[in-house]
């Protein structure tokens, strides 16, 4: 059954909306979806130095993401520049560099639309092992994470005078949103992860009165727009990444109808 | 101030020395079981960075801060809940600690909002949110309690109550508050020791005494020390936030 491609797209989709759902809560409430388009950008460094050195595709995106992840987390406290500044700093860097690498690997045929906007049909079982094992492990850290990260999420200073570390639980969700990208490239597409995190959640909002619904319903956006997004990409042939979140997007304007005043406060 | 047993805090000689610059020097304070420590200046006199030093959000302090309890509630000065992030009072509550609901609703009922439960954090007034912070603060029994301008964005009438509601605090808890403030003078009459800020203790001592000192009255102004007396008078009731009158109960 595994090797029927549009199977093993559906259980990669699923895996990766599982995980999104959550992340992609926090970095809505957390103002970070520019940080998700850092990662991702870096994320194509991650792919050629895999390519060039024949390492690990997913691995290698995680250690080159984690690494910009812990530079921005450096910067932003050494330097005085605003952090919308460091991350077009990081995000445009990365994107160059990989670009610049790119050039000198004249000789390696690589799609590039594919990395751009995902490709399911190069979804094979040694992708899947990495976003469910990959997955669980993000979704168990987050678990354990869970409070401390929604308290200084809420506020900093408040979570470290209860006695929280919010400083390390801030770098370790960084490490899991590069471990998402990671995982999920080869399904979205580095420069629509940052949708696949954001467009559920922000339809997730739209009707939710409290944090835990929240992230209840944007994993089921997430899944709906997999499921319709990949069926839809097969039926009339289009890219499956885009076609996902253009589901996504149809299920935020679908949100906006339900839409009741009462969960904006 | 003495019996070291009730100490749960103790400053000697701390400060923030940052960019070149003294953020606060030499303040010297203890905070004990059951009393009420007001530290009051002007703005950018260092209340709030004094407040960080006691709870220890600091890595690198000058002097010595001694710490005798981990049970510590703050109430930051500034709590902004951003509009993507739909937060009722009820996950408000249990945001860094582990709640029944029966100690929910014991500590919305102590500071008079029980009703707001499971309203929208946004959708309070001033009054009620600051009320819901105190809950918060409150509800896992603290042995100390530090307040950061709590009576912000409260009208007069309400910031009497909340006064008298913080004071209500530490009799039936018994635990010791570090009370910041800029204003001078409601905060005098509800308060055990008063400790006046500006860059550096200028003067500290009982309400009573600090009000006397000449130090005091260059920063306040000559009128700020007679203020007091308005406010010392007894008051048979209170004007809680939502506008009821409360029998006091002293």
């Amino acid at each position: 059954m595994l090797d029927d491609f549009l199977i093993r797209a559906l259980l990669a989709g699923i895996g990766i909306a599982l995980v999104t759902g959550p992340l992609g809560c926090f970095v809505v409430w957390r103002r970070m979806s520019f940080f998700g388009d850092t990662l991702s950008h870096s994320a194509l460094l991650g792919v050629l130095l895999s390519v060039a050195f024949n390492l690990n595709i997913s691995l290698t995106i995680f250690a080159v993401s984690s690494l910009i992840a812990l530079i921005l987390l450096r910067l932003q406290k050494t330097t005085n520049l605003p952090n919308d500044a460091l991350l077009g700093l990081l995000s445009h860097s990365a994107l160059a560099v990989g670009m610049v690498v790119l050039g000198f690997l004249s000789f390696i045929r690589f799609d590039i639309m594919g990395l751009l906007f995902g490709d399911i049909l190069s979804v094979n079982v040694y992708d899947l092992l990495a976003i469910w094992i990959g997955g669980a492990f993000i979704l168990l850290v987050l678990w354990y994470i869970w409070k401390p990260l929604f308290a200084s999420t809420v506020n900093y200073e408040l979570a470290e005078a209860e006695g929280m570390n919010p400083e390390r639980v801030n770098a370790i969700f960084t490490i899991l949103l590069a471990a998402l990208i990671a995982i999920s490239i080869k399904m979205v597409g580095l420069l629509l992860i940052t949708g696949m995190l954001i467009i559920p959640t922000t339809m997730a909002r739209n009707l939710s009165n409290n944090p835990k619904k929240m992230v209840i319903l944007s994993i089921i956006g997430g899944l709906l727009s997999v499921f319709i997004g990949l069926y839809t990409s097969f039926e009339i042939n289009t890219s499956s990444g885009p076609t996902i979140v253009v589901v996504a997007l149809i299920l935020f304007i679908l949100s906006l109808v339900g839409i009741r005043k009462k969960n904006y406060g | 101030m003495s019996n070291n047993e009730n100490i749960l805090i103790k400053m000697s000689n701390a400060g923030i020395f940052k960019n070149d610059k003294w953020l606060v020097k030499d303040v010297s304070l203890e905070i004990q079981k059951g009393k009420i420590v007001t530290i009051i200046g002007p703005n950018g006199s260092g209340k709030s960075t004094t407040a960080k030093i006691a709870l220890g959000l600091f890595k690198k302090i000058n002097g010595h801060v001694d710490r005798h309890t981990n049970k510590i509630s703050y109430v930051p000065q500034k709590v902004l809940i951003d509009w993507t992030l739909p937060l009722r009072v009820i996950d408000f509550m249990t945001l860094t600690q582990d709640l029944e609901s029966d100690e929910v609703k014991y500590a919305l009922n102590l500071t008079g909002v029980e009703h707001l439960m499971s309203r929208n954090i946004r959708e309070l007034s001033g009054g009620e949110f600051q009320r819901v912070l105190l809950a918060r603060a409150i509800a896992k029994k603290p042995e100390l309690l530090v307040l950061d301008e709590p009576v912000q964005g409260v009208d007069f009438a309400g910031e009497v109550a909340l006064y008298a509601l913080i004071k209500k605090i530490s009799e039936t808890l018994n635990c010791g508050i570090l009370l910041i403030s800029h204003d001078l003078h409601v905060v005098m009459s509800a308060t055990d020791y008063v400790v006046c800020l500006n860059g550096h203790v200028c003067c500290s001592g009982s309400p009573v005494d600090v009000a006397k000192d000449k130090n005091y009255k260059e920063l306040f102004g000559e009128r700020s020390s007679q203020l007091l007396s308005i406010y010392e008078h007894d008051h048979d009731h209170v004007h809680t936030a939502d506008g009821n009158i409360e029998k006091n109960e002293n």
